[in-house]
């Protein structure tokens, strides 16, 4: 079992302290909620696109550090990419989370994100970190009914 | 035959003081390292563990007896029949209900409950009738009449409770009408802690003819339960949380109300005889008793009730006060943490947040330490959504818990601060 100053990086308490981008987007033309039924923990993601980029990205919800930072963190992250890219990003980072990415480490289109590497050892988290990722998806997908995480 | 239960008797005595650290010794799983740390298991809410009495009482009839009931004329079908509705009379002198066929023994609470709605609630519920309920109850105690009332186009009515998260007496009077049908209400509240006057509940509601179930889950594995000084129509409990096995449960019910009540589930067992025209019921209990029963099931849920009562459920009451008492004190001073659930009659659980740290987070660092707790809305989101919280942790407790457990997660809990600064 990993320790705890791997799970709770210091740059991930920040983002879980201070989020960015929390906040509602009234003129966001993508928008899906995700829910994790066992939990409780709920998320919206708002996405505008401008030429088939991410030019604005924020969100709103209640949910533990783990799944408030990657929120956070993945907002940050994805301003100015493709839906293409942002689909690869995530899959780069449910691969650290779920620790398929083997000894190489974290991929460098993930930057900032390689903070999330504990939370492989800590399983039960897993859906923590990759609850607004599968929101984004939804609304990248303009699928309209919640995601789940079940 | 004796049965394992009685040769495998808990080492508390009603006489002695309560030696806790010999109670210990009767359950296996506690003796173990989590994470390196001693476990301190305070999830007991949730689900209890299973004293060796429990455990080789299931290996025992699995080992010698097992069998199908009821029907086998071989002398092994014989000996598990008679287990099993010898743990039938357990429950009843348990619960000191009147009869053996008011006990129906099924999967849990939640079936019991889904029981009750649908048999009861289907033939005496209409169109404009209304189920009352409180704001404390389990997903399981809402859903199964949300559902009723759908169908039937009936009202769920929402007895309010206070911010210490007391019932209001007072409004749940005012919702009782002259529609309503039945009242369903949780004993000992899973969330907070709270223990209902069921008592005036029921005085109340029997004043207007309406029946009343309570759902016992919490309570039964902490104070004793009289189905017949309460005078309630139905009562609900889990084996699970009273240190028996998953998967068996009891509704007591009145025999009147049962008689009258149509089968909730059918097929084998329930029937007293089947042509392709007409089918005739059983009786009591086994109309209500579809299919071949979780038997080992029975037998572990009677065993872990003997346990129970060989401790003596006033002493562990009195136990898990103190232990109660002692958390509170403990907690109450904690930088930034707020208790959810003030109640004055409160029993044998602790849910609280603290700020600026969610209760998941919370639950992961105690984890490491050995401790283990529950983080969530408990099933309760309505009461969640009551006290403007998403989630609460929660520490509940059983006969088997220490001071030095509670000193643990009292240090658990500043390793918390530690972490998230």
């Amino acid at each position: 079992m990993g320790d705890l100053r791997d799970l709770y990086q210091e740059v991930i308490l920040d983002h879980s302290k201070k989020p960015r981008n929390f906040r509602r987007m009234e003129a966001a033309d993508r928008t899906a909620e995700g829910f994790n039924p066992l939990c409780g923990d709920r998320v919206t993601v708002f996405v505008t696109l401008e030429g088939g980029k991410v030019k604005d990205i924020s969100f709103q919800g209640s949910g533990c550090a783990i799944s408030t930072a990657s929120a956070s963190m993945m907002t940050e992250r994805l301003k100015g990419k493709t839906p293409e890219e942002a689909e690869k990003i995530f899959e780069r980072f449910h691969d650290l989370v779920t620790g398929k990415g083997g000894a190489a480490g974290a991929a460098p289109e993930l930057g900032k994100l390689a903070a999330f590497s504990g939370v492989c050892e800590f399983p039960i988290r897993v859906k923590c970190a990759t609850l607004v990722w599968h929101a984004l998806r939804a609304a990248l997908e303009g699928l309209r009914q919640p995601v789940s995480t079940e | 035959m004796r049965s394992a239960g009685d040769l495998l008797a808990p080492s508390g005595r009603k006489t002695a003081p309560y030696d806790v650290e010999r109670l210990r010794q009767d359950f296996p799983i506690l003796h173990q390292q989590v994470h390196g740390r001693p476990l301190v298991y305070l999830d007991n809410a949730a689900t209890s563990q299973k004293p060796l009495a429990v455990l080789s009482a299931m290996q025992s009839y699995y080992s010698h007896d097992n069998s199908n009931i009821h029907r086998g004329v071989h002398e092994l079908s014989g000996r598990a029949s008679r287990s099993h509705e010898e743990a039938r009379s357990k429950v009843r002198r348990f619960l000191n209900a009147g009869e053996d066929r008011e006990i129906l023994f099924l999967r849990g609470t939640t079936e019991a409950i889904n029981l009750v709605a649908s048999s009861y609630g289907r033939s005496r519920v209409g169109a404009g009738d209304e189920v009352l309920i409180t704001a404390m109850e389990h997903h399981s105690n809402i859903v199964p009449w949300q559902i009723l009332c759908e169908e039937k186009g009936a009202r769920l009515k929402v007895a309010p409770i206070n911010d210490r998260g007391e019932l209001l007496l007072d409004e749940f009077e005012k919702l009782l009408s002259p529609r309503t049908r039945i009242v369903s209400v949780v004993h000992l509240s899973n969330a907070l802690g709270t223990l209902n006057p069921v008592r005036e509940v029921i005085r109340m509601a029997r004043a207007r003819g309406v029946p009343v179930l309570l759902d016992g889950a919490q309570a039964a594995a902490h104070l004793k339960v009289d189905v017949r000084e309460l005078d309630c129509d139905f009562y609900a409990f889990s084996g699970h949380k009273l240190y028996g096995p998953t998967g068996i449960g009891v509704l007591y019910g009145k025999a009147a109300l049962l008689e009258a009540m149509p089968p909730f589930q059918s097929g084998g067992d329930m029937i007293s005889s089947v042509t392709f025209e007409k089918t005739l019921y059983n009786r009591l209990p086994f109309k209500f008793e579809a299919g071949t029963p979780n038997i080992a099931g029975a037998i572990g849920l009677g065993a872990a009730l003997d346990y129970v009562e060989a401790v003596g459920l006033d002493a562990i009451a009195a136990h898990e006060k103190e232990l109660l008492d002692y958390a509170t004190e403990a907690l109450s001073g904690m930088r930034g943490l707020r208790i959810i659930g003030t109640a004055r009659e409160k029993v044998g659980l602790l849910s609280f947040v603290i700020e600026g740290v969610h209760p998941h987070d919370v639950g992961t660092i105690l984890d490491q330490e050995g401790i283990a707790i529950r983080a969530g809305h408990h099933c309760t989101q309505p009461l969640m959504e009551r006290f403007g919280v998403p989630a609460t942790a929660r520490a509940s407790l059983g006969l088997y818990n220490t001071r030095e457990e509670i000193d643990a997660l009292a240090a658990g809990i500043r390793k918390v601060h530690e972490v998230f600064g």
